[in-house]
């Protein structure tokens, strides 16, 4: 059994101090699947085929699962975390303008620094730049959809963009999407990589959206959902949303009764 | 009330959508955006190893190919070392190799494309090497949250007899699914690795 380290004087610090490196691989903590969609959500048409049908098998972690890909600055460019420029032809884009920010951290609230973070969205009126979305709002010539960053130190990062528009889909004849942002994060293992969308606080269409009730857990939801963050606006020029992520927390090996090999 | 452990809760997943190439490959949803792009190709000429090529198609509980499905593959170099700092085996990384590339399946005909080596056998827990593999991702719209798998080499049939992981699928007919069939094209080594979500032949997903 795992002899834990005492539990932290206060709640914003972290649980488990200090991180011991070990010759075991150290593990996540096992997925809890209850706070995440399930893949068979019939509520959301699509996921009905391409659901697996059979239980996944549960894998202890090796090498394979708890290294994942180092990315750097050099795999990214200076505009890549501002949405407002970085596709800007000839002029800025039209839109509410906005930086999200926030912090990732794991499930042991370590702070998960230098990890990339990517993020895409339909522009103000509710369009997509893709080759497959005909939806009839207007592209903006100005706006792209897409950027990434790295978090800092200390697990932060933020982006400026425009705030995107809510849009119709088929599912349900009268579907619409909440306004959203999507997330893909990475952390420092494979079995940590997760993909999300963000939504806007106060958007009366996210508690009626079937991709978002594919979320079982109540709770689960509010998480995904940004406040807006006035301390963080700049004043007479562009509003905040604070978006905080939590990727699965690693087990510390610090006393190990089975040594491997039995 | 006993003390709080504390802990955070895991942001919940959410499907990758019709559109997940914007923000991963913005080439492919149509523009350019980036100076640097993530792609399909983990090898570069100096790269260690014998070059393959892996294709395949994601097919849904119909039999119809994903279109939109993207494809991450994350591997060790042909030693079987990983490029990260918590591999600690006595083994070379490989400076020409990260080992991690994206795709998106091609929007006519489902089919991806990676151009990558074939990995070494990696120490895998208790002691027990793992066969030569590369770990799958993939998401889509109507994938609600990433599936993991791994693709295995056919023509390495005595590592895989004594795999850890391919020796935990209990249905042996099911282990299959995760070997890929080696052929050559234009003389050059492709592996053949379909993807099937969900009936009869439905690949074995792991909860990783």
């Amino acid at each position: 059994m795992n002899v834990r380290p005492k539990i932290a004087d206060r709640e914003s610090e972290p649980v488990h101090e200090p991180f011991m490196p070990s010759m075991h691989p150290v593990e996540f903590f096992q997925r809890d699947r209850t706070i995440h969609p399930p893949a068979y959500a019939p509520g959301y048409k699509t996921s009905v085929t391409r659901s697996p049908s059979k239980a996944l098998l549960s894998l202890q972690g090796s090498l394979s699962e708890i290294t994942g890909p180092v990315f750097g600055h050099n795999d990214i460019g200076l505009l890549d975390n501002d949405l407002i420029r970085n596709f800007a032809k000839t002029g800025d884009p039209i839109g509410e303008r906005i930086i999200v920010h926030g912090q990732v951290l794991d499930e042991n609230r370590r702070p998960v620094p230098n990890t990339l973070v990517e993020f895409w969205q339909a522009n103000a009126g509710g369009r997509y730049r893709h080759k497959t979305d005909t939806y009839l709002a207007a592209i903006d010539p100005n706006f792209g959809g897409c950027g990434r960053t790295l978090t800092d130190e200390n697990g932060y990062y933020y982006f400026r963009t425009i705030k995107p528009g809510p849009y119709p889909w088929r599912n349900y004849v009268n579907s619409w999407r909440p306004a959203h942002i999507h997330f893909s994060i990475f952390g420092t293992g494979f079995a940590q990589r997760l993909i999300t969308q963000m939504y806007f606080e106060g958007d009366p269409l996210i508690k009626v959206c079937p991709i978002v009730k594919t979320i079982p857990d109540e709770a689960a939801i509010d998480r995904l959902i940004a406040p807006l963050d006035l301390n963080a606006s700049l004043p007479m020029d562009t509003l905040a949303y604070r978006f905080d992520i939590v990727l699965r927390g690693r087990r510390s090996t610090l006393f190990e009764n089975r040594l491997e090999g039995n | 009330m006993p003390q709080q452990l504390g802990y955070l809760k895991e942001t919940a997943s959410q499907t990758g959508g019709p559109y997940v190439h914007i923000g991963l490959i913005p080439h492919m949803a149509g523009f350019d955006i980036f100076q640097n792009n993530f792609g399909n190709v983990l090898a570069g000429a100096t790269t260690r190893g014998e070059h393959i090529a892996i294709e395949g198609r994601v097919l849904d509980g119909t039999g119809t190919p994903v279109r939109d499905a993207l494809l991450e593959i994350w591997q060790a170099n042909a030693e079987g070392r990983y490029n990260h700092p918590d591999d600690h085996q006595k083994k070379k990384i490989d400076p020409d190799f990260r080992g991690w590339g994206r795709t998106g399946a091609n929007f006519e005909t489902g089919v991806y494309r990676f151009e990558t080596i074939k990995p070494g056998p990696v120490d895998g827990r208790n002691m027990r090497v793992m066969a030569p593999h590369i770990n799958f991702w993939i998401v889509s719209r109507g994938i609600n949250i990433g599936l993991n798998t791994r693709m295995y080499f056919a023509d390495e049939a005595e590592a895989n007899a004594t795999d850890p992981v391919l020796n935990l699928i209990e249905q042996e007919e099911r282990r299959k699914t995760l070997i890929a069939q080696r052929t050559m094209r234009d003389g050059k080594p492709l592996y053949l690795f379909d993807i099937v979500l969900q009936g009869d032949n439905e690949t074995v997903f792991f909860d990783v």
